[in-house]
């Protein structure tokens, strides 16, 4: 039903929409304490870095530290397996992005890009797939890296996503060598 | 409801109460002189089982409560405590356990008999819609109440559920940091699943009111899908359906008790015995019985995704079954075509399950995508075509033709003859 009609609202209009918008702010207000209260506490922020003594990690080993409830993986590569990492061209990756969160966004996911600069052989990594967060298992695999058991995806030596579902290249968390043999992670 | 009931109160305290709060003729409404098609077969009585392990549910599991700690330090002992101190606390954990399963059992036959008998169709639509939510809580506190004793699977199946949702693009990420309550499972995820695994039960109880006050409202549907035409094709619920249904439940209770006393964890997962450990992930990771079909589903598509999106979709599409449906016969005993096509859905949904149970390699991912595709296009492209080009065997003019004529397909199991006399 068209009509041209353009009387002014009237002073019943007014406060019926005046009323119903503050109670939906009202209402919105409310809601967020009890949507946000689930969100990480104090506590679990307060938890945000560690610092690990790889002094006695050896090449071709690996150790494991929890850091925000989570596993990271920090292994001392052998030559080879950083000349394997080297020698995979960029195309042959299903991720090309580095996923370093030392480097900015859009980095090339060379072997490089995934480690840290004149540290090659430590590779740092946050130990969960990138596909539905289960705990991959170490120098096993397709491409002598690690290899998720749940759902089959396989990282080559860089921790590179090569083969099966995951989508994204392990995450390297903001880390950096304070000392020759210590890291501090967060 | 209390539309169908005779009641008149007779004694002065009754009339008293029925003329504030009529409340004696809503049940006697609902559950005594509610009249019920007199044809209904031993597939019907999976509504009052289920009524019956829901409540069952509730009472063991709010017992539970009373022993249980949820806390990642002491979570998994408590377990234990309850298991080895407790009186009777491993009896009580044992029904809870086995009665999630018993559960699914019940809803998933009670589901197929639904798809079976049309009972998803006009003018049943929000019945249906109303048990497809019941089955997405049932799913979600099933899904929770398995975390609570806090072993590895318990874990790893938190993390690997609460992982699907940062497929979401864009908010993903921040959807399962907040559900976390951190940066990965631990004691606030612990807290609000053990919160949320207590309130739920209650939300489905409501739900299930309404379900029921929905196909009173349309009345029941039927084995041969004809509405009752005269009281002749109808009975009253007490005491036929009563009798029918307590019968039906004690036979279900043998079953259940079988798992609780002799097998109690043979549906359980012997990693869940280990407590959790967020550094190690069990080599082999399945999610309880009930959940596999629609993890094969997650896993058939090489896409996170994309499974994710297929997986909820699998769900999803019963919402609109009704719709998607186009034959007017309800019953798929007059449906020679449904009823061949509803056989090998249900051969596939089974095999989905065992899909789901391999590895997620070779012949099996294959498989699984065919089933996958089978799954949906039953609904998506064979329901709405046979709607058009199947020709329904002839209905019958009324249930009680049905009946005395033997002819249905699927003859009433306990109709005896106390209507034609």
């Amino acid at each position: 039903m068209a009509h041209t009609d353009t009387a002014e609202p009237t002073r019943r209009e007014f406060l019926y929409i005046a009323t119903g918008a503050a109670g939906v702010v009202g209402a919105g207000a409310l809601a967020w304490p009890f949507i946000d209260q689930m969100n990480p506490d104090a506590s679990a922020l307060a938890l945000a870095s560690i610092e690990v003594d790889v002094s006695a990690v050896e090449e071709g080993q690996s150790i494991t530290v929890q850091w925000r409830g989570k596993p990271v993986f920090i292994r001392y590569r052998t030559a080879e397996e950083i000349e394997a990492a080297n020698s995979v061209p960029l195309s042959d990756l299903p991720d090309q992005a580095a996923r370093n969160s030392n480097l900015p966004d859009g980095t090339e996911a060379t072997d490089a890009n995934r480690s840290a600069e004149g540290k090659e052989p430590w590779l740092v990594m946050v130990g969960i797939c990138t596909h539905l967060g289960c705990v991959p298992l170490g120098e096993q695999g397709d491409f002598g890296g690690w290899f998720c058991p749940c759902h089959g995806s396989h990282y080559d030596t860089a921790g590179r996503i090569r083969k099966g579902p995951a989508p994204e290249n392990l995450l390297i968390p903001p880390y950096a060598f304070v000392s020759d043999t210590t890291i501090k992670i967060g | 409801m209390a539309g169908h009931s005779n009641y008149v109160p007779q004694s002065a305290a009754a009339k008293w109460l029925e003329s504030r709060l009529p409340v004696i003729s809503l049940i006697r409404g609902s559950f005594v002189d509610f009249p019920t098609p007199k044809n209904l077969n031993y597939w019907w009585t999976f509504g009052g089982i289920l009524f019956f392990v829901l409540i069952a549910q509730i009472l063991t599991g709010v017992v539970l409560v009373m022993h249980y700690t949820p806390n990642t330090a002491m979570a998994f002992d408590s377990v234990e405590h309850i298991m080895r101190d407790v009186n009777y606390g491993w009896m009580l954990r044992y029904l809870h356990a086995n009665g999630a399963s018993m559960f699914f059992i019940a809803v998933y036959i009670h589901i197929f008999r639904g798809l079976y008998y049309g009972s998803y169709k006009a003018p049943r639509e929000i019945s249906w819609i109303l048990g497809v939510i019941i089955f997405l809580i049932m799913m979600g506190t099933a899904f929770m109440g398995y975390v609570l004793p806090w072993g590895q699977m318990s874990f790893w199946g938190a993390t690997v559920i609460t992982n699907l949702f940062s497929a979401i693009p864009l908010v993903g990420e921040a959807i399962r940091t907040w559900l976390w309550g951190g940066f990965a499972v631990d004691n606030p995820t612990l807290n609000r699943f053990f919160s949320l695994h207590y309130l739920l039960p209650f939300m489905i109880f409501g739900v299930v009111l309404l379900h029921v006050w929905a196909f009173h409202t349309t009345g029941n549907n039927n084995p041969t899908g004809v509405q009752p035409k005269s009281k002749q094709d109808t009975l009253p619920f007490h005491p036929y359906y009563t009798v029918k249904d307590l019968f039906a439940i004690i036979v279900f209770m043998i079953f259940f008790v079988w798992f609780a006393f002799y097998v109690p964890n043979y549906m359980g997962h012997p990693d869940n015995y280990i407590e959790a450990n967020p550094l190690v992930t069990p080599a082999h990771i399945v999610p309880e019985w009930y959940f596999l079909p629609f993890y094969a589903i997650l896993r058939a598509i090489p896409d996170k995704l994309g499974g994710v999106v297929a997986m909820f979709g699998a769900i999803a599409v019963l919402f609109v079954l009704p719709w998607l449906d186009r034959s007017k016969v309800r019953s798929g005993s007059y449906r020679p075509l449904f009823k061949q096509f509803f056989w090998v859905f249900a051969l596939v949904c089974v095999a989905l399950g065992y899909l789901g149970a391999m590895p997620a390699e070779g012949i099996y991912v294959t498989l699984s995508r065919i089933c996958t595709a089978y799954y949906f296009a039953h609904f998506l492209i064979i329901l709405p075509l046979l709607g058009l080009f199947e020709k329904p065997l002839p209905l019958p003019a009324s249930i009680s033709e049905a009946v005395l004529k033997g002819g249905s397909a699927h003859p009433a199991g306990a109709v005896s003859a106390p209507e034609t006399k």
